[in-house]
C-alpha cells in the first residue's frame, strides 16, 4: 500500500537526501528535493541532475549527500542521460536481469531546463521515456552568480542584466515551460510549490504512478540570488502561490485543474518587496513597472482560469 | 564457419553490432554514418536483437543518452561522424572521465565550414585527447574485426574507457568489399557477457557518478586516469591474440609493412594505406627499399614502439588526412615526430597532408612521396617540411 502524504507516516520514512550537503542555508533546493523523494518513498528511485547549485553542492569529492543512485553528467543534459539510464533499465529487464520496479526522477535548475537543456528535455519528453522531469526553479543561473535565464521575472536585476539607468533589470516575460510542457501532450504536467507541500507531494505522488514521460515545475527560493532573508523561503513561496506568479496547477491528459486557487489573489507588490531583486522597482517613478507586472499576472491567470474551464470534462448526459 | 559476403562497410559494422547485440544503441543521422544505423535499426525492428534504440534528437544527447545507459550497467553502443562528433566533444570527456566501456564507430568525414560530407580525419583528430581509446581501420574488414574487439577492449576490467572504432567515410562506408563474417555464436562467444561495475540501477548499492572535484584532488584524479591508458596497449594485444583464433586474422598495436629492412618509410592511416602498399610492392620489385607503417591503436598511442620500427630508417613520410591550422603540422606527424625526438638516430622527416573532403589519394600521390623520400636519403636535404599534395593549380 502506497505511503500516505501526511506528517504522521512520512517522518517514519527514510530522507533519501542527507544533511552534510554544501547548499546556502536557507536554500529551497534542498527543501525541494527532499519532498519529491519522500513522496516517492515507495519506490527506489535513480535520480539525474544538470549541472548548477544542486549538483555542486550534493556530491564533492568523496561525499555524496544522496542516498539514491544519483548521476550528473552535464549542464544541458540531464534529460538525455536518463533517457539513457531508463532505456538500459528496460533493456535488462527484457533480459530478465533485473526485476525491480525502479523510478526514474531528473532534478534540474531553470537554466538547465528552459535554456541550455530545452532540446534535450524536449527530446526526451517527446521519445516518452518513463520518467519525472522535475525543474527546481530559482529563475536564474545561480551556480555561476545570479546570471539571467529563461526563467528569471521580468524586471528582476540579475548579474548580466543589472538594473541600471537604461535597462530596468530583464525587460522580456519569462518563458512559460510549464505550459510548453504541457504542449508536448505528455500525461502528466504540473506547477508545485514548497509552501504547499501536501499539494507538492501529491503531485509527484501522482506522476510517479503513470507511466511515460512527465514534468513538475517547481517554485525554488534562492535567497542569494533573490536578496532576500535567509528564513524567506517558505514565506516566499507562499505568496508566488497567493499572488497567482507562480499558480499551483497540473495538467493531465490535455484537463487543465487549478489545484489550488487563493481565496483573495494578493497584490504583486507583497511578493516584489520581499525581495532585493526587485529594489529598485520601489524608486520614485517607477511605480509603472509595478503596474505593467501585475498586468502581466492577472492576464495570465485569466488565461489559466479560461484554460480550465475550456478543458474541464462535461457533464454531456445531463441536458 | 565463416561467411564470405560483398557488403558496405557500414553494413559490416552493422552486422558486428547485431552479432554483439548491445543493451541499448543511441542513434542520430549524419552522412556517412546513417547507413550503419539505418541497417542496425532495422534488425531492431525485425526482432532480430533486443537492443534498447534511443532515437535521440542530436549527438549531443545521443552520448549523454549512452553515458547513462553505460553507467546504469550494460553494453552501450552509438555512431557518427563530422559535426556530430564535434557536437559530441563536451560529452566525450565525460564518458571517459567516469570511465565507461562505449562503443562507437567514427565514420570519417571532414569538418565545416566549408561543409562538406566526405572522407578525412579531422572529426577523430579532433577528438584524439579526449580520452577515448581509437582503433583506425583500412578497410571494410578491419571495421568489422575492430568493432568486435573493440567491445572486449572497453569493457576490459583493467581499462573500462570508450572506444572509437575510426573508418574512412564513403570510401570505406560505402564501398562494396569481400568481407569474412565470423559465425554469430563465436562473436558472441568472443565478447561475451557484459560485466557491469557499479551499476546505478544497483538500488540497494547507491553510488553517485558524476562528483563536484577541486583544487584538493581533481590533479591527483587526472593522474590516477593517466595510468590507466598504460595498460591499454597490453589488452589490445591480448584481445587481438584472441581474436586471430577464432578469425585467423592477425592484428597487432600497428601494421608494419616491409619496413624491417627499409630505408624509406611512409606512415598513413586507413584506407589510403591500401594504396600505398601497392605502390610499395611496385617500388619494391625495382629494388627500393620502402616500407609502411599503418597505426591502428592510435589513442593511446604506442610511442616506444613506433619509434623502435621507425628509427633506422633514413627518410620518412607522414601523411595526413588532417591538417592542424595555424603553422603546426598535422596531427598524425606531430605524434611521429613526438616519439623519435629523444633517439639519437632517426630519419628525417616530412609531413604532407593529402585528400581532405574526399580528394581521392591515387598510386601516383604515394609514388610522388616514395621519389621525394629517395632524394632526401641520399642527399639529406629536405626542400619542404611540410606541403599538401594532390592540391588542383
Ligand atoms: C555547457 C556549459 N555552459 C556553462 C556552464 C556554467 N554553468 C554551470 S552551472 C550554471 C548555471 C546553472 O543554472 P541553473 O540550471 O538555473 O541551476 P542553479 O545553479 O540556478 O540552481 C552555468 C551557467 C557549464 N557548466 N556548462
Ligand atoms: S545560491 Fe541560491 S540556489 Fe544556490 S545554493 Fe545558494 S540559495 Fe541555493
Ligand atoms: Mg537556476
Amino acid at each position: 500500500m502506497a505511503t500516505p502524504i501526511n506528517l504522521k507516516e512520512l517522518s517514519k520514512q527514510e530522507v533519501r537526501f542527507t544533511a552534510g550537503h554544501r547548499l546556502c542555508a536557507g536554500c529551497a533546493a534542498p527543501i525541494v528535493v527532499k519532498m519529491v523523494l519522500l513522496a516517492a518513498c515507495d519506490y527506489p528511485v535513480v535520480v539525474a541532475s544538470s549541472t548548477g547549485c544542486l549538483e555542486v553542492s550534493s556530491c564533492i569529492s568523496t561525499y555524496t549527500a544522496w542516498k539514491v543512485p544519483w548521476i550528473h553528467n552535464a549542464f544541458e543534459n540531464a534529460a538525455a542521460t536518463l533517457s539513457g539510464v531508463e532505456s538500459m533499465y528496460r533493456a535488462l529487464k527484457k533480459r530478465g536481469k533485473i526485476d525491480k520496479d525502479i523510478k526514474f526522477i531528473a532534478i534540474c535548475g531553470d537554466g538547465g531546463s528552459y535554456d541550455i537543456g530545452f532540446q534535450s528535455l524536449s527530446g526526451a519528453m517527446e521519445r516518452g521515456h518513463d520518467m519525472l522531469y522535475v525543474c527546481y526553479d530559482n529563475g536564474a543561473y545561480m551556480n555561476t552568480g545570479i546570471q539571467r535565464s529563461g526563467a528569471t521575472p521580468t524586471f528582476a536585476d540579475t548579474t548580466t542584466c543589472p538594473a541600471g539607468v537604461v535597462i530596468p533589470g530583464k525587460p522580456q516575460q519569462r518563458k512559460d515551460l510549464t505550459r510548453i510542457m504541457a504542449a508536448h501532450g505528455l500525461p502528466y504536467v504540473a506547477q508545485a510549490s514548497p509552501s504547499h507541500w501536501p499539494d507538492l507531494m501529491k503531485k509527484v505522488r501522482k506522476a510517479i504512478e503513470i507511466s511515460g514521460p512527465k514534468f513538475i515545475n517547481i517554485f525554488t527560493p534562492c535567497n542569494r540570488g533573490w536578496r532576500s532573508r535567509t528564513d524567506d523561503a517558505i514565506m516566499l513561496s507562499r505568496l508566488a502561490v497567493e499572488t497567482c506568479f507562480w499558480p499551483l496547477y497540473e495538467v493531465e491528459e490535455g484537463i487543465t485543474r487549478i489545484t489550488v486557487k487563493p481565496r483573495d489573489k494578493r497584490p504583486i507588490v507583497e511578493f516584489l518587496k520581499a525581495q532585493g531583486r526587485f529594489k529598485h522597482l520601489f524608486e520614485p517613478g517607477k511605480e509603472k513597472m509595478i503596474e505593467q507586472l501585475q498586468e502581466m499576472i492577472d492576464k495570465n491567470w485569466e488565461r489559466l482560469l479560461k484554460e480550465e474551464e475550456m478543458t474541464s470534462p462535461k457533464d454531456e448526459g445531463n441536458e | 564457419m565463416t561467411k564470405i559476403v560483398a557488403v558496405t562497410g557500414n553494413e559490416a559494422v552493422a552486422n558486428a553490432f547485431r552479432q554483439i547485440e548491445p543493451d541499448v544503441c543511441a542513434a542520430y543521422p549524419i552522412t556517412p554514418q546513417t547507413e550503419l544505423m539505418q541497417r542496425f535499426a532495422a534488425f531492431v525492428s525485425n526482432g532480430q536483437v533486443r537492443t534498447e534504440m534511443i532515437l535521440v534528437e542530436s549527438e549531443h544527447s545521443a552520448l549523454s543518452a549512452c553515458v547513462g545507459a553505460a553507467a546504469a550497467g550494460g553494453r552501450v553502443a552509438t555512431a557518427t561522424s563530422s559535426q556530430g562528433l564535434a557536437l559530441m566533444w563536451e560529452i566525450l570527456f565525460i564518458a571517459s572521465g567516469l570511465r565507461l566501456p562505449i562503443v562507437m564507430p567514427v565514420v570519417n568525414r571532414a569538418l565545416s565550414a566549408p561543409i562538406n560530407i566526405h572522407c578525412d580525419h579531422s572529426d577523430a583528430m579532433g577528438a584524439r585527447d579526449s580520452g577515448w581509446i581509437q582503433l583506425w581501420s583500412e578497410n571494410a574488414q578491419e571495421a568489422y574485426d575492430n568493432t568486435i574487439q573493440a567491445f572486449r577492449i572497453a569493457e576490459d576490467m583493467n581499462i573500462r574507457l570508450p572506444v572509437m572504432v575510426c573508418y574512412d567515410g564513403f570510401i570505406i562506408s560505402h564501398s562494396i568489399e569481400r568481407i569474412e563474417y565470423l559465425e554469430d555464436e563465436i562473436v558472441k562467444n568472443f565478447v561475451g557477457e557484459y560485466k557491469p561495475l557499479y551499476p546505478l540501477l544497483d538500488v540497494e548499492n547507491p553510488k553517485s557518478y558524476g562528483p563536484l572535484i577541486l583544487t584538493d584532488l581533481y590533479h591527483e584524479v587526472r593522474k590516477a586516469h593517466s595510468e590507466v591508458y598504460k595498460r591499454v596497449p597490453k589488452v589490445v594485444l591480448e584481445v587481438a591474440k584472441e581474436f586471430e583464433k577464432i578469425s585467423g586474422r592477425k592484428y597487432e598495436l600497428f601494421e608494419n609493412y616491409r619496413l624491417d629492412d627499409a630505408e624509406i618509410g611512409i606512415v598513413i592511416l586507413n584506407s589510403a594505406a591500401g594504396t600505398t602498399k601497392d605502390v610499395i610492392d611496385e617500388y619494391r620489385e625495382r629494388g627500393v627499399k620502402v616500407g609502411l607503417l599503418k597505426p591502428r591503436l592510435y589513442r593511446p598511442f604506442p610511442y616506444e614502439e613506433v619509434a623502435n620500427a621507425l628509427k633506422n630508417l633514413k627518410a620518412v613520410c607522414v601523411l595526413d588526412r588532417a591538417d592542424a591550422f595555424g603553422g603546426s603540422f598535422g596531427p598524425l606527424y606531430l605524434d611521429i615526430a613526438a616519439s623519435l625526438c629523444n633517439f639519437s638516430q632517426k630519419p628525417i622527416l616530412i609531413n604532407r597532408i593529402y585528400g581532405l573532403g574526399g580528394r581521392d589519394f591515387m598510386p601516383e600521390h604515394a609514388a610522388e612521396v616514395i621519389e621525394e623520400l629517395k632524394d632526401i636519403a641520399q642527399t639529406g636535404k629536405i626542400i619542404k617540411l611540410k606541403e599538401y599534395i594532390g592540391v588542383r593549380e
